[in-house]
């Protein structure tokens, strides 16, 4: 495997020099490998991992996750109206999903008025779209594997031990 | 008469050195707040999955919180059982033939207790665990120290315990992989070593605790050779492997007779190990190997970094096999093991632990623990790198 995937894999906190001293490569040869996983299409992007309930400007986004059912077509199964709802900026993860409904849409939203009208204007008219079941998200306690709360105590290890 | 409090203290123990890790740790310590990395520790840097400590949760929730049989938890042991006769081919019974105790350390310190007379000797390699040679003192035996070498990568020689073989010796001490060097055995080494503990009568004990930290290679445990399960004591526990030291969990495994004499010292000393923490190693064998695998192969990229960054800044450094320590030569300073340890402390705020904390054949080196995170790892490089090449020295 690609030595920088691994490193991503295991959690992508390292800078790129910091990549380059565990792999044992060069700076330069660490970007190659990430232009060349983003030209597979492996790696997409960078993101960074917020805790933003205690930031009043950000503290009026809404979260809302969505199931929706839809009717598939012969030929693209459920792929073409999949990929419209997943085209929307609302819309920051969509799911096909096995169980008792088809699509799983992960939506934020200025405010509540503004993903109930998504929901209830873009959503929902599209043909093919059966029903969708809208559940607001109150409260975050693990984001993409860090927990939101304190998480792990500030180590007691010592720092001489046999 | 003499009123000092000395006078209480048995002559045996008061003949017997602190440890050296004892003095380095206190000088650390009053650099508290100093941005100090430390590679200086002998723990795992993950904490304990949490699937382990749920169980442990879980296990109080429901009222365990009584003693246990004196040989620990038949459900354990039965999973103990099954477990090391899966990862090394040795088959004990869970009725008779396994204890579980503190940790490592009280079976290792029930073993001496069980089978020491006074003045056997006790053969053990060096460097070694910081407790043998005390823990073999303490019962009034004499310690045999078998020298390993940077030129072996610190693998333990039958011709270097031919060397120092000497008429009267009882017990052979293993612990390999070896803390503080890293060094293994292959197989073909633990066979001529099984063929000289044979030879000689000896009865093993075997310190495995970091068995399941190997790179490179399968471990070969010497009670799993032919004519070598009746004479061994297989040692194991929890902390490494299963980033579990708090919990002080171990066993020894051994045939029924020398069990139950172990057994017999454990339930005067110590009765049983704590029920909780029992229940979260049962939970540990039961579904922890996944994160075992996870933290070895961290481990395994973290080794091959600080090998290869001690052998860039010109401290010679074999790649350990197995556990996670680095143990580079330091000579090329032109300082000693101590003042190199101690001069890094203060001037590049890095701990590492001076070689002859270990024993006199730590000489010449140091031991630099990498279960650290990379980004220290890197910044502790970077430091020593900067020491070494202001202290004018012959590396390069």
């Amino acid at each position: 495997m690609n030595p920088i995937l691994k490193l991503l894999i295991d959690g992508g906190q390292l800078s790129t020099s910091q990549m380059a001293k565990v792999a044992g490569l060069t700076e330069a040869e660490v970007n190659q490998h990430l232009d060349q996983l983003k030209k597979d299409k492996i790696f997409l992007g960078w993101r960074p991992v917020l805790d933003l309930s205690h930031e009043a400007a950000a503290a009026t986004a809404v979260r809302a996750v969505i199931e929706v059912k839809v009717t598939p077509e012969r030929g693209g199964g459920f792929n073409r109206l999949a990929d419209r709802i997943a085209r929307f900026d609302e819309v920051e993860s969509c799911y096909l999903m096995s169980g008792a409904y088809d699509l799983l849409v992960f939506v934020k939203g200025g405010s509540l008025q503004k993903v109930a009208a998504f929901v209830s204007e873009k959503l929902s008219t599209i043909e093919g779209v059966l029903s969708t079941s809208t559940h607001f998200m109150l409260r975050c306690y693990k984001e993409q594997g860090f927990l939101l709360d304190g998480g792990e105590a500030q180590t007691s290890r010592l720092n001489v031990t046999p | 008469m003499s009123n000092d409090p000395k006078r209480w203290v048995a002559s045996h123990v008061a003949a017997l050195p602190k440890s050296g890790i004892r003095d380095f740790f206190e000088l650390v310590a009053k650099m508290k707040g100093q941005d100090v990395i430390s590679l200086g520790v002998g723990e795992p840097d993950f904490v304990t999955p949490w699937h382990v400590r749920e169980a442990a949760i879980y296990a109080l929730e429901h009222g365990k919180t009584y003693y246990t049989s004196n040989l620990g938890l038949i459900e354990l042991r039965r999973a103990i059982s099954t477990y090391v006769e899966e990862h090394f081919g040795v088959s004990y019974r869970p009725d008779d033939e396994a204890i579980v105790t503190v940790g490592v350390s009280e079976a290792l310190d029930l073993a001496f207790r069980a089978f020491c007379n006074p003045g056997d000797k006790v053969m053990f390699h060096q460097p070694c665990y910081v407790s043998y040679h005390p823990s073999i003192r303490l019962v009034h035996a004499e310690g045999i120290a078998v020298p390993t070498f940077a030129r072996d990568n610190f693998a333990l020689t039958a011709e270097s315990l031919r060397a120092a073989w000497q008429p009267g010796a009882k017990i052979l001490m293993l612990n390999l992989p070896c803390n503080p060097t890293g060094g293994t055995c292959s197989r073909e080494q633990i066979e001529k070593i099984a063929e000289f503990c044979r030879e000689k009568d000896l009865l093993v004990f075997s310190d495995e605790i970091y068995s399941e930290l190997t790179f490179e290679g399968t471990h070969t445990s010497i009670a799993s050779l032919p004519g070598m399960m009746e004479r061994t004591i297989f040692l194991h526990g929890f902390s490494k492997a299963f980033a579990m030291t708090g919990w002080r969990i171990g066993y020894a495994c051994g045939p029924a007779v020398l069990i139950d004499a172990m057994m017999k010292v454990h339930q005067y000393a110590m009765m049983c190990a704590s029920i909780v923490a029992q229940e979260a190693a049962l939970e540990a064998l039961k579904h922890g190997w996944d994160q075992v695998l996870r933290m070895r192969e961290q481990y395994h990229r973290r080794r091959d970094l600080i090998v290869r960054r001690f052998n860039e800044i010109g401290l010679k450094c074999h790649s350990p096999r197995g556990s996670f320590y680095a143990f580079p030569d330091i000579t090329a300073t032109g300082l000693s093991e101590k003042d190199f340890s101690v001069n890094l402390l203060q001037q590049q705020k890095v701990a590492v632990v001076p070689g002859t904390a270990f024993g006199e054949n730590g000489r010449g080196h140091v031991r630099a623990c990498f279960a650290t995170a990379y980004e220290q790892i890197i910044e502790a490089c970077d430091r020593i790198a900067r020491f070494v090449d202001a202290s004018g020295s012959k590396t390069r």
